[in-house]
């Protein structure tokens, strides 16, 4: 893989949705590169298309028009199945909820990705506590969501994120749901992972989370207002 | 392949963890198939055990014996078409008992019902039949005590009888019967043998029978008597072609045309298996239809407990959609679902049935067999595999990004 290379290209992207007889643009028109190895930041008031856009670039959904290019894949002309494949391979997602199985210990949520991905159970587990100790939670693999505090359940979604070694960890308000002081852990987990070479997109609303990242992407109103590089980053 | 096998292994496993986390639920949503699987074991169990039974007691006719007889053993017609027939007479054994090259023997038969006294005891509803030595042969009755009817008994019409059991526990408490002067309507017989226990068929004691010459039957008790002829195949493979000869005897034997049908009957026990089949069949499908009623009814209660869990699990189902599960594992995991549940309401109808068949046993022949009870088993998973195929097509089509917003 070739850092610098492109990861993330959307050409002229828009995106509409169907409110009864209405039609709702949600993105106009967006152009946008994103390099091997960028740790972005997006972020915009709320109704600027700040999570339709995570959802594109996480292939969640396809773009009305334009073309998404992930890794040199067309996502935009994928199949329901096919873009789960790339969701699994490619994109790591960290959500503000966690979205962790309530009944499932942390181990077990670590290794759901695998299982998609058709690894063998000895396999699955190497990785799985490699993982989680990885983020600090070697001790806390027997745990359930409940028992876990909101930074350690974070953790537990970042290794989930992390265990198929994506191309890119996808965050949505990563530190949303926790107090400020395991809101910086978190964000320093982020940076440590960046150093170590992971593209990270961290959708926020936060300055102070956009500062940490090297590049910002703000959008208004479906359009991108401005792409900035952080200071000497 | 491989994966295939092994993603159903999984997909085995989680549904199994999800079971364990709604263990009531999952209990009472297969209440309707555990007695669905239950009546329909417990009906396949009785019929077979009916049916065994029943092919047991028809063993004692014998599979190469041919009755052949005025009337048929089964009337389908009017009887009015039967009535006018004349009788079985001795000139028709006498003609099959000589043409017949299929048979291995020949035997006259009459019966009649006559009280049988022996000092003060009186024994009441006994069968009195009348025949002669080759009765040993076709019927396989071996004298426990004494002897048969000789053939000198039957060609002099001696006054001897043998007695069946019942006949003899009720009359001789201690003594010995053999050699005693039994009273039948009036005259005077000689117990010579008593037959070995036979049990019952179709209900009537084979038991409370008295055997004497037939000469001797029609001499007292009047001779213009219906006769059957029984009559044993050389080998039960012959069966067919023996009906053939004797119907081809029979019909020379009493000068019929031509284009005139037959004036008798030639019975034989698989036309009572035949018959009987006909009869339970539609008890059997009754059973099983209601069964079917009861497992359509608890599909439905599957399916429906499977949507509630779609719904309820609509997040969970869009975090495992974000983290790249197909469609067709989503479906998959869902359909082992419904297929375990109802594969364990299939165990414990197969349990309950079982259990019931052993008291039911008690009473009448029930016995399960392992492919039944396997059967209940795999037809209940298959019940949860097409009820559950809807709820899980649907938790399969869902929309990643809805289903995650749902909590």
């Amino acid at each position: 893989m070739n850092i610098n290379s492109e990861l993330i290209i959307l050409r002229d992207v828009s995106k509409i949705y169907q409110v009864g007889k209405i039609e709702v643009p949600a993105l106009k028109g967006i152009s946008l590169t994103i390099r091997h190895g960028e740790y972005v930041a997006i972020m915009g008031p709320s109704g600027s298309g700040k999570s339709t856009i995570m959802n594109l670039i996480g292939c969640l959904d396809t773009p009305s028009s334009g073309d998404y290019f992930l890794n040199g894949d067309n996502v935009s002309e994928m199949t329901d199945d096919e873009l789960a494949h790339i969701r699994n391979k490619q994109i790591g997602f960290v959500f503000q909820t966690f979205n962790l199985l309530p009944r499932a210990n942390a181990f077990r949520n670590v290794e759901l990705p695998l299982i998609y991905a058709g690894l063998g159970p000895g396999k699955r587990r190497e990785r799985a506590l490699e993982t989680l100790t990885a983020v600090g939670l070697g001790d806390r693999v027997n745990h359930k969501p409940s028992e876990l505090s909101g930074g350690q359940r974070q953790r537990v979604a970042i290794a989930r994120a992390l265990v198929n070694k994506p191309s890119l960890l996808l965050a949505d308000e990563p530190t949303g749901n926790l107090d400020s002081t395991t809101g910086d852990e978190i964000l320093q987990l982020f940076d440590d992972l960046h150093q170590q070479g992971n593209t990270m997109i961290v959708v926020t609303h936060e300055e102070s989370i956009a500062a940490r990242a090297a590049r910002v992407v703000r959008l208004l109103d479906g359009e991108v207002l401005s792409d900035t590089m952080n200071g000497k980053r | 392949m491989f994966s295939a096998i092994w993603d159903t292994f999984e997909g085995f496993l989680i549904a199994l963890r999800a079971l364990r986390e709604n263990k009531a639920r999952s209990i009472l949503a297969t209440l309707g198939i555990v007695i669905g699987v239950m009546m329909v074991v417990l009906m396949v169990t009785i019929v077979a055990g009916l049916n065994a039974s029943f092919a047991k007691q028809l063993a004692q006719i014998g599979s190469g014996t041919i009755y052949i007889q005025r009337f048929p053993w089964i009337i389908q017609d009017d009887f009015f078409v039967y009535r006018n027939r004349p009788r079985m007479t001795m000139r028709n054994y006498e003609d099959v008992k000589r043409h017949s090259l299929l048979a291995s023997s020949v035997t006259p038969y009459v019966d009649t019902m006559r009280p049988i006294a022996y000092k003060s005891e009186t024994v009441t509803g006994v069968m009195l039949i009348g025949t002669d030595d080759t009765y040993l042969a076709t019927t396989d009755v071996l004298p426990e005590v004494g002897r048969f009817i000789s053939p000198l008994d039957a060609a002099a019409n001696r006054d001897v009888c043998v007695i069946g059991t019942t006949v003899s526990e009720n009359l001789f408490d201690q003594e010995n019967p053999i050699g005693k002067r039994l009273k039948i309507g009036g005259y005077y017989y000689k117990v010579v043998g008593v037959l070995e226990e036979q049990g019952s068929m179709f209900g009537m004691s084979m038991d409370s029978q008295v055997i004497i010459p037939l000469g001797s039957l029609t001499k007292h008790f009047g001779r213009r008597r219906d006769l059957s002829i029984i009559v044993k195949a050389k080998d039960p493979s012959y069966v067919a072609d023996l009906n053939d000869e004797l119907t081809g005897i029979m019909r020379r034997s009493r000068r019929l045309q031509p284009g005139e049908g037959n004036n008798f009957s030639i019975n034989e026990q698989s036309q009572l298996m035949d018959t009987y089949k006909q009869i339970t069949s539609g008890v059997y499908a009754t059973g099983i239809l209601l069964g079917g009623i009861s497992l359509l009814v608890g599909g439905i209660g599957i399916m429906n407990i499977m949507l509630v869990s779609v719904t309820e699990r609509t997040h969970e189902i869009g975090i495992r959609k974000a983290l790249g599960a197909r469609r067709i594992q989503i479906l998959r995991q869902f359909l082992i679902e419904s297929a375990l549940i109802c594969a364990i309401g299939g165990i414990i109808g197969v349990g309950i049935a079982w259990g019931g068949s052993k008291i039911i046993s008690q009473y009448m022949p029930a016995v399960m067999s392992p492919a039944v009870a396997l059967g209940g088993m795999a037809f209940a998973a298959l019940v949860g595999v097409g009820f559950g195929l809807f709820p899980a097509a649907k938790a399969a089509r869902l929309d990643p990004i809805i289903a995650l917003r749902k909590e």
